[in-house]
């Protein structure tokens, strides 16, 4: 056992010990939910030896309007079998925050170990209609304006401000996807050059098509354990010394889209600037995004971003924010990395940010 | 002045194309056949109808197949008198619990052929099918379920499947 | 190390069927508003807002916390959203009471709201979906063959529920807040309503509210600060626990569901709860169809197994009648059910007997209370203790 690493006063050492995520593919049309999750959340015990009735808490992360009924997280946690019954909790968000809420538990004491899923579809609806009624529904929703159209305007915000440009994006998008051919789970791969990327047509301009995220159906898992069970399940335990999450207002036109005020908070009490970074999982479904994400989170050059291939490669939604932190946490496990963080978001135009330090002993 | 903004209307659809998984998928070829499906969990050997894949309790796929019997007890029901959007049925209606013969867990369906001041907790009943031509892979096929005539189950046989 | 908290500031709408006057953002802003100011706080002193409600569909709005942040006050904040089905309300509370026991934040506002009425609940429960039985029986049509269940097992007279639909409605007489006021309510006047699901009738069924309810949970630093400004004393947490079980798997019990019981075990152990009946001056818990009070009764551990509905029939659960163990004093979910603020109203509605502000509904001297939500096909509970002693 290495001990663990300096966090803040009070808190007590929480680590990631294991990660598993499904196939992420465009459109799995064999399984439904349950038979998804069943393998992922095997895996994700059985990388350490342990069963559901080791861990103390169950938070999964999830919504309904990916398929069209009510009360889908129910079903799902089928593929854990809660008996007998467990302390166990959902959240209508991404797995991330699934994670956070292990984590306040975990400080506590109560209890050693968490299990953490998410899980959702691109494929059963038409995403870009059913994210519209995440919209302001008297003036926004009404207009069914989609997340590309948003995310545009977002694009076209920064570029004014001369801080990028559309060969910025297509730089990210062509890195990003070159990352993902290491990654045996991203679903879009390839090497093509920025130049390449950039005579193709635009999608909504000024964004191409390379600029925007894949549709994906996946789900991921991961085991929370603290203090001293951190190490009887991981040889180096992902450490999370520091945590936090922030919300901005709604309303696009109240925002300064080109900044990401929420991130720069987050970032600053997760403590992201006490240390050097080695590497940075940013959720960042569209290429402009990781430009500001970068930007608000005071990320140094020679920080390696999304080796994954981040959400660009695949963007599971309502998972794509918790496997940041499963690939940052896999980088500090093999020594990659001593210190990395991990990053979510949620809402239009990333109006809710998380920001998750993630460190090796 | 004019008269306060109380509503407005924001009409919505949104259309959604189902996996049923594979799971799902041999219960509606059973369906399709005009037959039940049960799922046995490898573990506590329970036989699940209408089975997602998983065992609930177990949470470990359900992989072997068992073809159940048409005819079943009813557990448990209520008489339905509420009219809202969506329902296809004349009211009153019987809902009831039903447990199919070599199952574990029973499963909601239509009582049909019996006065809804008869229904009663045990009664034996059988699934009555769409014609053959109109079978498909969906529940749909099942019309409803109808007294088979057997002397009422004792209590004793059901009472773990409230 | 788990920290003392306390409930230091509550606020709640009136429930009603359709809030035409309010928005969405207007309904959660009465709420949240008069929790803050009950606290003797500014929004600018709150960390953080845990946010509860059930379906999306009910509204038509998919993660309708993102619309609300600014009317929460949570821009610039961190803000969770709790969805754990009808035990949401309570689940919502004890996810920010923990934000405030780990030692993360100081004051948290918790809220949780419904608006019914600006969709359709009943549809969006019934949404049909491909691989279930085309059958659609609505939320009791679920419900009432497993209190079938519960009086065959029991041998409960038929009239018990009637009794339970009676005492609450007239419990919500005496609260400003609940959405039934009526005054005429009788054993007679529920068995002349009509047979819904049988052996429901109209009248034991919950009406359909539009409402939302609101907490601010504080640190034993905040609650000290609170109670020095407002005058208002903290209603301590003594305990709270979450279980939850399938929905389906062979042998369940439904009417006496074993996460019910773990849920309770694990609560009065935090609590020190030996004898719920004596242990408690009242209780709040969710009673969506008259029924379930005396099976939750027997699932809390009120009484032995079989015999909740002695204790209903003896008025014991009765604030008017002088019962030894009030239950649902507010009038409860029979008397307002905005769905995914139900929870957190029973949970609220324990914190306000503790601190002595329940009107004419308070139960004299109440200095401890237990809130319980559940939700589902009753395989999800919340629940917690709050009393007037710190822990």
């Amino acid at each position: 056992m290495s001990g663990f690493p300096a966090l803040t006063s009070g808190h007590r050492p929480v680590g990631v010990v294991s990660f598993a995520q499904h196939d992420n593919v465009r459109r799995d049309g064999e399984h439904n939910d349950v038979e998804m999750l069943l393998p992922v959340i095997a895996e994700v015990f059985g990388n350490v030896g342990i069963t559901k009735d080791d861990v103390g808490f169950i938070c999964s992360g999830s919504t309904d309007y990916l398929v069209g009924g009510p009360f889908s997280f129910v079903g799902a946690l089928d593929a854990v079998g809660v008996w007998p019954p467990r302390a166990e909790s959902h959240v209508e968000m991404d797995g991330a925050w699934a994670l956070y809420e292990a984590w306040v538990l975990l400080q506590e004491g109560e209890i050693d170990s968490a299990l953490v899923y998410s899980f959702g579809r691109s494929s059963p609806g038409n995403l870009s209609e059913i994210l519209a009624l995440q919209l302001d529904p008297y003036y926004m929703a009404p207009l069914w304006p989609d997340p590309c159209s948003l995310a545009a305007l977002q694009a076209q915000a920064l570029i004014d401000t001369g801080r990028a440009s559309e060969a910025d994006f297509a730089a990210v998008a062509a890195r990003a996807r070159r990352s993902a051919l290491g990654n045996p789970k991203a679903q879009l791969a390839y090497d093509r050059s920025p130049e390449e990327l950039l005579r193709e047509d635009y999608e909504v301009a000024p964004l191409r098509r390379h600029a925007l995220p894949p549709l994906t159906d996946g789900c991921a898992a991961i085991v929370l354990a603290a203090g001293d069970r951190a190490y009887e399940l991981c040889e180096r335990p992902a450490f999370i010394t520091g945590i936090d999450h922030r919300v901005e207002t709604h309303a696009l036109g109240a925002r300064d889209l080109t900044r990401s005020a929420s991130t720069t908070l987050a970032g600053q009490k997760a403590g992201v600037g006490k240390a050097g970074v080695d590497v940075a999982e940013l959720h960042a479904p569209f290429a402009h995004q990781e430009l500001i994400l970068v930007d608000a989170l005071g990320l140094a050059d020679d920080v390696e971003v999304s080796p994954s291939g981040g959400a660009l490669a695949a963007n599971p939604i309502m998972s794509a924010g918790l496997i940041r932190i499963g690939e940052a946490s896999t980088r500090i496990w093999s020594g990659l990395a001593d210190r990395a963080v991990a990053h979510a978001t949620s809402g239009p135009c990333l109006q809710q940010n998380l920001v998750c330090v993630l460190e090796g002993v | 002045m004019s008269e306060p903004v109380t509503m407005m209307a924001a009409p919505m659809r949104l259309d959604y194309v189902f996996t049923p998984g594979v799971a799902q998928g041999k219960n509606m070829h059973g369906l399709e056949r005009g037959v039940f499906i049960g799922q046995r969990c490898p573990k506590c050997k329970k036989v699940y109808t209408l089975s997602r894949g998983s065992c609930p309790t177990d949470g470990v796929p359900t992989d072997e197949i068992v073809e159940l019997s048409n005819t079943g007890t009813v557990t448990t029901y209520c008489v339905v008198n509420v009219p809202f959007a969506g329902q296809s049925i004349e009211l009153p209606y019987i809902c009831a619990q039903i447990l199919l013969d070599g199952a574990n867990l029973s499963f909601m369906g239509l009582i049909q052929e019996i006065p809804a001041g008869e229904i009663r907790m045990g009664l034996r009943v059988e699934a009555v099918w769409v014609p053959p031509d109109e079978l498909g892979p969906t529940m749909a096929s099942v019309k409803y379920f109808r007294p088979n005539g057997e002397p009422d189950a004792a209590f004793e046989t059901y009472k773990e499947y409230l | 190390m788990s920290e003392r908290c306390a409930v230091i500031g509550i606020g709640q709408t009136v429930a009603k069927s359709k809030r035409e006057d309010v928005s969405i953002a207007g309904l959660v802003r009465e709420a949240v508003v008069m929790a803050v100011e009950d606290a003797g706080l500014t929004f600018a002193d709150i960390d953080a807002v845990v946010v509860g409600k059930a379906p999306d569909m009910f509204e038509g709005v998919m993660m309708p916390e993102l619309y609300l942040a600014g009317a929460l006050g949570a821009v610039g904040k961190p803000m969770m959203r709790v969805h754990t089905a009808g035990s949401v309300g309570g689940s919502t509370a004890i996810v920010a009471s923990h934000l405030v026991a780990s030692g993360i934040h100081d004051r948290v506002l918790t809220v949780a709201f419904e608006k019914q009425s600006d969709s359709d609940a009943m549809w969006a429960l019934s949404v049909p979906q491909p691989f279930s039985s085309p059958l659609l029986a609505g939320a009791g049509g679920y419900f009432a063959p497993i209190i079938r269940a519960y009086m065959h097992r029991s041998g409960a007279p038929r009239d018990v529920g009637m009794k339970v639909a009676v005492k609450d409605r007239l419990h919500a007489l005496k609260n400003p807040y609940a959405h039934l006021h009526l005054p005429d309510i009788s054993l007679q006047m529920v068995e002349d309503s009509i047979m819904l699901w049988d052996p429901l009738h109209y009248l034991e069924s919950c009406p359909s509210s539009d409402g939302a309810a609101a907490m601010v949970i504080g640190s034993e630093r905040a609650a000290a600060q609170a109670e020095t400004d407002t005058g208002r004393r903290p209603a301590w947490i003594h305990g709270m626990a979450m279980r939850s079980e399938p929905t389906m798997f062979a042998g369940r019990d439904q009417v006496n569901p074993q996460a019910g019981r773990d849920c309770a075990a694990d609560l009065y152990r935090q609590a020190g709860i030996s004898d719920p009946r004596a242990d408690f001056d009242m209780a709040e818990v969710y009673v969506p169809f008259s029924w379930y009070e005396p099976m939750w009764l027997e699932n809390l551990g009120f009484c032995a197994e079989g015999d909740g509905w002695k204790l209903t029939e003896a008025g014991a659960t009765s604030l008017i009648d002088g019962g030894d163990i009030p239950w649902n004093c507010s009038g409860g979910v029979l008397s307002s059910n905005p769905i995914g603020a139900s929870g957190m109203l029973r949970f609220l509605e324990t914190a306000l007997q503790i601190r002595g502000e329940a009107g004419e509904h308070q139960v004299p001297d109440a200095r401890r209370a237990l809130g319980q939500a559940y939700g589902g096909g009753s395989q999800f509970f919340s629940m917690w203790v709050v009393a007037v002693d710190k822990p």
